[in-house]
């Protein structure tokens, strides 16, 4: 066992670590699992540097989640001696490995990680794209404008202390001038997001937000710096370094991405990155893209079908909880197709493949055409910006038309000053700190958003579609119920010790209701794959399984029939459970509902009953049906929030306006979503849909409250008597209010709609 | 007055130098895990073959 292992290599204080060192055991390996990493292309792609000395490789291993791990896998290297180095990031369950070429080899470093219990997740998508680099420029963008915002303050101050008595002449040029040199970074390299934004809007004909924005920050910079250069005055250098540092602020935090959570994986991520073919009775790794049909496969025990093919040798039972949600697995006979996805369960089996890996019929839908035109919705934000950059305009024209006929002089002080006093500033900085808290505020709940645009989408939802199997059921929990004779207290310990003794989840959820006794020893077990088991336990010999390998008759839905001592007992009826709180959550949405189940119709009235009679009940969906029902809502002019969580339902998901994926734990992978959201949560969506709407609202109080401050601002400007000083106290208050009042308001509406019962991430 | 120019540039440089420091800091991965460092250090080397 892994203890064993620790122990030969004194990595004994492992348990001293951590009470529960957690589930890692150690995993018997399968002699080729990974032979494929000795294959030169495959090695290539995925070590990231590479010379004589030492070779750097980084791993996402899933199974990181203690202390324990990190401790354990960065003393790795007194397990294997060739391992040099090994770094691991916790956050996102990554560790980068660095060995001596000559000591070890890629593929030993795998194995061994693998052996205890840390089997890095290697996927098809590694195969094909290189990750794109931490972008960290916005934070030294951040920096830098902190900086010199705070150094321009300082500098300003006796300039405005000074008062009527002028503060000494070369003093105040010195201070004039070094406050131009430190709002030179701000301007040239703090200020690119905005920029760049702008331009890109620009480009596209749409006059977003960023466009009044950057004219203002030009304005002000322009009018800034000939006012220094003419000795007109000091310049409102303070005022537009803040308004970049506060709006900056405002960008990291909506911007805030969850690490280890991923948004875009497509069936690459999911698919492994080599599999064995056999060729002229040998088998060979060849990388997943290279496989061609009519390719003879090896799929070993646990491994995933990548490829539709017919069953050609060996028995299959395939999982296919990975597509449809569904746990129950499917047995297949020889000559059947069997669809790439499904996870076999039984042995060894090979396959003819008769599709190419990207014509598969799961993975052709990532390749159909209507899944790349989804509409980006402009934000309410950008339009009312608009508004206001019009309003603001018009302002200017009049005060240009007004000081033109009284005093020429006035028009370009009075002008300037309007746009620098007038910047929509206040309303981008009311969208993206209540963004930012909103999106906070819904991780807290469990719920993470891609992005910003997510919390609009979700917010502007008209229709709800879900999916069954795994989103308003429980994906491994079955419920089982006992139909026959009485049972004996010790049949019933005997019948949950010999199901537990197996990986199908029909035997576990049975031995979840029976109970599994902590010393029962079961003897003679014996499993016959898609059929049933046996085995003795104690005095009881037990058999479980279905109709024809019990003797009995065949009923209907999933039974699990008992034998004790080899006479008929009665059958398990395992249904799926809905979740806790759904049938409330059912009633409470207020929008029109359908569902979308690739199941059969059984649960039908059950179902009526909770969605209500105006739902729409579609069942035995395929996945390209569920994606061309979305499209159709959605040309009814409908918002469609989608809920699913398997492969099946990745082009509905990708489709809807709001996709939104359902994990039971954070490992899980989930198909490319706007959201994540844990399973549990599920019963708080209608919360989650109205803190949306309320976030839209607490943008809309928090611009009313700085127009208030513009209009202050706009009475100095008309009249061209907007001094630094009234600006920089203006800016400021203004910014640092509506940053306060978004935060209360937010966290206000957080508390009130979902309560405070959160647990902050760990 | 002049001794308040070369103490600003004085406070200059050292605000600089806090300036970079973030910047170091930040190119240096310090805020990419928050969880591994501080525990890393918790840990006790029974051998030093380090």
């Amino acid at each position: 066992m892994v203890y064993e292992l620790l122990n030969e290599h004194g990595l004994c204080n492992y348990y001293t670590l951590n009470a529960r060192p957690g589930t890692a055991q150690r995993v018997p390996v399968r002699q080729h699992k990974f032979a494929f990493l000795e294959e030169e292309p495959i090695r290539r792609r995925l070590i990231q540097y590479e010379d004589d000395q030492q070779v750097h490789v980084t791993f996402y291993i899933p199974n990181i989640h203690c202390s324990s791990c990190l401790w354990l896998l960065e003393n790795l290297h007194k397990v294997d001696a060739g391992v040099q180095q090994v770094n691991v990031n916790f956050s996102k369950k990554e560790a980068r490995v660095i060995f001596i070429p000559g000591q070890t080899t890629l593929r030993k470093v795998v194995e061994t990680l693998a052996s205890i219990g840390y089997e890095p997740y290697i996927s098809l998508q590694d195969l094909q794209k290189k990750k794109p680099p931490v972008n960290r420029r916005i934070f030294y963008q951040l920096g830098v404008a902190g900086f010199c915002f705070a150094n321009i303050m300082l500098l300003s101050f006796p300039e405005y202390f000074s008062g009527e008595h002028h503060m000494d002449g070369t003093m105040s040029l010195v201070f004039r001038y070094l406050n131009l040199a430190l709002s030179l970074p701000v301007f040239f390299f703090s200020a690119q997001p905005f920029y760049a934004s702008a331009w890109k809007g620009l480009k596209h004909g749409f006059l977003n937000i960023d466009v009044p924005i950057v004219l203002a920050i030009l304005v002000t910079f322009v009018r800034s710096v000939t006012d220094v250069l003419t000795g007109a005055g000091a310049g409102y250098f303070d005022s537009m370094t803040g308004i970049v540092l506060f709006m900056l602020t405002g960008r990291v935090l909506q911007d805030k991405t969850y690490k280890g959570l991923a948004f875009d994986r497509d069936y690459t991520a999911y698919f492994p990155i080599a599999v064995t073919v056999v060729k002229d009775q040998q088998e060979i790794p060849v990388q997943l893209p290279d496989v061609k049909t009519g390719d003879t496969l090896l799929i070993h025990h646990q491994e995933l079908v990548p490829a539709d093919g017919i069953l050609v040798k060996g028995k299959a039972l395939i999982d296919y909880s990975f597509v449809t949600g569904e746990s129950a697995p499917v047995a297949k006979q020889m000559g059947e197709i069997i669809y790439a996805g499904g996870r076999q369960l039984e042995g060894n089996m090979e396959i003819l493949t008769i599709k190419e890996v990207a014509q598969s019929y799961l993975t052709s839908l990532w390749n159909r055409d209507e899944m790349q035109n989804k509409e980006q919705k402009a934000s309410f934000i950008h339009l009312l910006g608009r508004n206001f950059t019009w309003i603001v305009l018009f302002i200017a024209a009049v005060t240009t038309i007004y000081w033109g006929i009284y005093d020429t002089s006035k028009i370009w002080p009075a002008v300037t000053s309007i746009l620098i006093v007038a910047c929509p500033c206040a309303l981008l900085l009311a969208a993206s700190f209540t963004n930012g808290h909103t999106l906070r505020i819904l991780s807290r709940h469990r719920l993470y958003l891609r992005n910003a645009q997510a919390i609009e989408s979700l917010a502007g939802t008209t229709h709800i579609v879900f999916d069954k199997t795994g989103t308003l059921t429980g994906k491994a929990r079955s419920a089982a119920t006992w139909h026959g004779r009485a049972l004996t207290v010790d049949e019933q310990l005997a019948i949950g010790a010999v199901g537990s003794q197996s990986q199908h989840p029909a035997s576990r959820a049975v031995a979840a209701v029976c109970g599994k006794p902590a010393n029962t020893e079961v003897l003679r077990f014996t499993e016959d794959t898609g059929q049933g088991l046996q085995g003795w336990a104690g005095q009881l010999h037990i058999q479980l399984g279905s109709a024809a390998y019990t003797g009995a008759k065949e009923g209907e839905g999933s039974q699990v029939h008992v034998n004790v001592n080899g006479d008929y007992a009665g059958y398990f009826l395992l249904s799926h459970t809905y979740r806790e709180g759904i049938d409330d959550m059912l009633h409470a949405l207020p929008y029109s509902l359908t569902l979308l189940s690739g199941d059969h119709d059984g649960d039908a009235p059950l179902l009526r009953n909770m969605m209500g009679a105006g739902a729409d009940l579609r069942f035995r969906q395929q996945p390209h049906q569920k994606l061309d029902h979305i499209i159709s809502l959605q040309e009814q002019g409908k918002q469609v929030l989608m809920i699913g969580d398997g492969l099946n339902d990745a082009g509905a998901l990708k489709q809807s306006n709001t996709g939104i994926s359902l994990t039971e734990n954070s490992n899980n992978f989930t198909p490319a979503s706007d959201g994540i959201m844990e399973a549990a949560q599920l019963r708080r969506l209608p919360a989650f849909i109205r803190l949306c709407k309320a976030s839209k609202r607490v943008i809309l109080i928090s611009f009313a409250v700085s127009v208030l401050y513009n209009i202050t601002g706009l009475f100095f400007a008309v009249q061209g008597k907007l001094s630094p000083l009234t600006a920089a106290i203006l800016m400021p208050a203004s910014s640092i209010s509506i940053v306060l009042l978004t935060w209360a308001l937010s966290e206000w509406a957080g508390n009130r709609l979902l309560g405070d019962d959160s647990h902050p991430r760990a | 007055m002049s001794v308040i120019i070369l103490l600003l540039g004085a406070s200059l440089i050292v605000a600089l130098f806090f300036l970079f420091a973030f910047i170091w800091s930040v190119k240096d991965g310090q805020y990419e895990d928050d969880f591994s460092p501080a525990h890393r250090m918790l840990f006790d080397d029974k051998t030093d073959n380090e």
